[in-house]
């Protein structure tokens, strides 16, 4: 990409980029702890209250250890979550700055979220407990179903926008955001972001039916960092998905990092209001959904985007 | 240097990875010894400056690991994860096998004499790979394609144990097919 429309700033930005995520994590992690407490009736000061007091009792929990676990798999895949969102924010420009002007910034963020697949199972898998393997195959089951719709949708912006740069996708949006003409892809987007987070209507995973499923033999520490690798997971999804979809840092008046901020700010406040409205899917039933509803859908989708590309020339 | 570095341990991690996938003695250490074999040569890529061929193997290779996971669960009969086994079999044949191949692989790199390089690489060799795929060799990958799917598919209604008479009946009639799973569109 030799005209780049954002500029890479000083890896020691990314700092401040890993700070950010965290500071959305922690938005997201109250916002849900309110949800919670007026769910179930209580006062919201508790709510409040839940996402730290919550970190710190993780924080000092003793660790629960298994009968011949394979820990190298498991610990990876607890903590790797946050990992990945990390990856997955390096290429989302706040406004015009980049940590990593990526020529294929798309793809990347694309085999980050796959990466979550391995994480995940791992996660069930290295406890050396059947119900934390019934949760990892539960989601593996949900990624069968998601993961087609959610490259698809992918393909979209990319093909309006004649690239996989990231910061060209969003400059493509200067007239018209592409959520406004490729709804469907956005919505398979976000359904996406919502599944491999694990979240909502796709935490069956995680399930209470199956003791916690992927979570099941997860404490202390471990728990702490699946759980906010979660968070950030779903962070790094709305944040991804301003510059794809919502225009990037355009908006009137305020600066556009601003714009970029509450843009991600908004879309991560929906989906974690989500989680309480929506329920759950069993992976059976959406694999079928996912395969003969939402693909050819979104499929759909990228044809009218690339005949509407091809006939304006 | 810093590159130098770099090419040469993930270079190593990605051999060693490759091997460790027949050291192990579990399913799911030799499936991610090769993810990790497969993730490291997908970094030498982006290190040659092929980001898209970079990041597309890491893509597909760690996908393709955790669907290896399905059909773990598809076609064995216990879940062989949870057990540690071997992941060799055959071991004096194949070691027989693979010395020799290295041999004669090694052995033609040394002995033959290398042309000296004619022509220059593209400027982007992705768009000179994607023209070269899309252009004159698209009758050929419009037949591969379908050619592997079939394949897959086969293997999957081979290996399977419930056919087509068993979802709809002797004389294929029945609807809705009797499934252990009732899927998600009502069919």
């Amino acid at each position: 990409m030799p005209d780049s429309t954002v500029t890479a700033i000083s890896p020691v930005w990314a700092l401040a980029g890993a700070t950010a995520l965290g500071l959305l994590v922690v938005l997201a992690a109250v916002l849900d702890g309110l949800l919670g407490a007026r769910a179930t009736g209580a006062a919201g000061s508790t709510g409040l209250r839940r996402p730290l007091a919550e970190a710190t009792r993780l924080l000092r929990q003793r660790r629960r250890t298994t009968v011949a676990a394979d820990r190298l798999l498991w610990r990876v895949g607890g903590a790797g979550l946050v990992v990945v969102a990390l990856m997955m924010v390096t290429v989302v420009p706040l406004g015009e700055w980049t940590l990593l002007d990526l020529d294929v910034g798309v793809m990347w963020f694309n085999a980050m979220d796959v990466i979550v697949w391995a994480l995940v199972w791992l996660t069930g898998w290295g406890a050396n407990s059947a119900n934390s393997l019934v949760g990892g195959y539960r989601f593996l089951a949900h990624g069968l179903g998601y993961e087609l719709p959610l490259m698809f949708a992918l393909v979209a912006p990319a093909v309006a926008a004649s690239s996989l740069n990231v910061g060209d996708v969003a400059a493509a949006q200067n007239r018209v955001w592409f959520v406004a003409w490729m709804p469907v892809a956005f919505a398979v987007y976000c359904l996406g972001v919502v599944a491999f987070s694990v979240w909502g209507p796709f935490s069956p995973a995680l399930g209470g039916d199956i003791a916690g499923g992927v979570r099941a033999e997860l404490s202390g520490v471990d728990r702490l960092l699946f759980d906010g690798g979660r968070y950030a997971l779903l962070a790094a999804g709305a944040a991804f998905a301003v510059p794809m979809f919502l225009g990037g840092g355009s908006g009137p008046l305020l600066p556009s990092e601003v714009w970029v901020v509450l843009k991600t700010a908004s879309l991560l406040g929906v989906f974690v209001w989500l989680r309480r409205k929506l329920p759950a899917v069993r992976p059976d039933v959406f694999m079928e959904l996912g395969w003969m509803v939402l693909l050819p859908a979104v499929l759909l989708q990228d044809l009218v985007v690339a005949v509407v590309v091809v006939w304006r020339g | 240097m810093v590159v130098d570095v770099a090419f040469w341990v993930l270079s190593v991690l990605a051999v060693l990875g490759g091997a460790a996938v027949f050291y192990v003695d579990s399913m799911a250490r030799a499936t991610y010894a090769l993810a990790l074999s497969f993730i490291a040569v997908g970094l030498v890529a982006l290190l040659l400056q092929q980001n898209y061929v970079g990041v597309v193997t890491i893509l597909m290779m760690v996908m393709e690991m955790a669907v290896m996971a399905v059909y773990m669960v598809m076609f064995m009969g216990m879940n062989p994860a949870l057990m540690p086994m071997s992941m060799v079999h055959g071991k004096r044949m194949a070691m027989a096998a693979a010395g020799g191949v290295f041999a004669l692989l090694a052995s033609g790199i040394l002995l033959v004499d290398w042309p000296s390089r004619r022509g220059a690489p593209a400027g982007d060799v992705t768009m000179a790979l994607g023209e070269e795929l899309m252009g004159p060799k698209m009758l050929a990958m419009a037949v591969v394609s379908p050619v592997m799917v079939a394949t897959i598919v086969a293997g999957v209604v081979l290996a399977a144990h419930r056919t087509r008479y068993d979802r709809m009946g002797d004389d294929l009639r029945r609807r809705p097919a009797d499934d252990p799973q009732p899927g998600g569109v009502g069919r």
